[in-house]
């Protein structure tokens, strides 16, 4: 098969090469969100750990009195 | 501790995408059969051949795994079969782009290269149902380093079968006997095969990056005894 016209061809090179880019996109966005659950629940746990000190120092301070 | 390197490494990936595809488009010279369309190449072979490494070193992780019994080499296994999944995808469809514009159909099923792809493609499809099929995790994970293991060594007996089989219209980009590649397409494929790889570890350690910290918020949230919120629970096999 003789080898397409520049303008023909172009569609299909640029067509090959947005769709590897918006897949690594949408796989790198995927990733992102991830991360951002894990970072909000790693916020989430940390407020839970300095609530139950404060919990447990004001029960120590109860018993101490 | 697997985010350890991964700034460096995204940013040799970049770099060496920026470079090859710029060799792509403004160094190598048209191809003088296949013309502009032969530009596809430089794309979807380097995501072939790292897509059927990835899986190969999938196999690799299990053989580890299984010997060790250490659940990181699981999650290593996993982790490689899932980004090389991805990257099939990608190869079936820049292929399947470039036969239209080649051969003017879109897929051709007596073609030895394009099916014994997709065979592949598929065997490594059912890894998911397979693997999330068992509940139990130390199961789960020896199970699927069993399927890994056995698909990875189907790979290459799959690719020799292909390369001893009488190709009817796909090109060989290594040929054998006489051909092959002038120096300037060499090189810009050697770049864009290095580019295609550093984008396969990158994922792959990014996934991994991911993974280790849900897995160390999930044993903290144990450790304090906090209630998991909603929505948190994974499939993916989870690293220290």
């Amino acid at each position: 098969m003789p080898a397409l016209p520049l303008e023909e061809a172009g569609k299909y090179v640029a067509a090959a090469y947005v769709v590897f880019l918006v897949l690594v996109v949408v796989y790198v966005a995927i990733m992102a969100a991830k991360l951002q659950r894990i970072e909000r629940e790693l916020r989430e746990l940390a407020g839970f750990a300095e609530q139950r000190n404060r919990e447990q120092d004001r029960e120590q301070v109860t018993a101490d009195v | 501790m697997y985010g350890k390197g991964l700034r460096p490494l995204s940013i040799a990936t970049v770099a060496a995408i920026a470079a090859g595809f710029s060799l792509v488009f403004f160094y190598a010279p048209l191809d003088a059969d296949q013309g502009f369309v032969q530009k596809i190449f430089y794309l979807h072979v380097p995501l072939s051949i790292t897509a059927l490494a990835g899986f190969i070193a999938g196999g690799v992780f299990a053989i580890a795994h299984l010997r060790s019994g250490d659940r990181r080499w699981d999650a290593y296994s996993y982790v490689s079969i899932h980004i090389s999944v991805i990257f099939g995808v990608a190869v079936l469809v820049t292929g399947s782009i470039w036969a239209k514009a080649s051969w003017g159909h879109w897929w051709v099923w007596d073609e030895p290269t394009l099916v014994s792809f997709l065979i592949v493609f598929l065997l490594y499809a059912t890894y998911y149902p397979f693997r999330y099929a068992i509940e139990d995790p130390e199961r789960q994970g020896r199970y699927a380093s069993v399927f890994a293991v056995t698909a990875g060594a189907f790979v290459p007996l799959n690719f020799l079968a292909v390369r001893l089989a009488e190709s009817l219209v796909h090109p060989r980009v290594f040929a054998t006997t006489g051909g092959g590649l002038p120096g300037s397409m060499m090189l810009t494929f050697l770049v864009c095969l290095v580019a295609i790889a550093l984008l396969w570890a990158t994922l792959v350690k990014l996934e991994l990056t991911a993974k280790g910290s849900a897995g160390q918020l999930k044993r903290l949230r144990r450790a304090l005894d906090a209630p998991a919120p909603r929505g948190s629970s994974r499939i993916a096999p989870e690293v220290s």
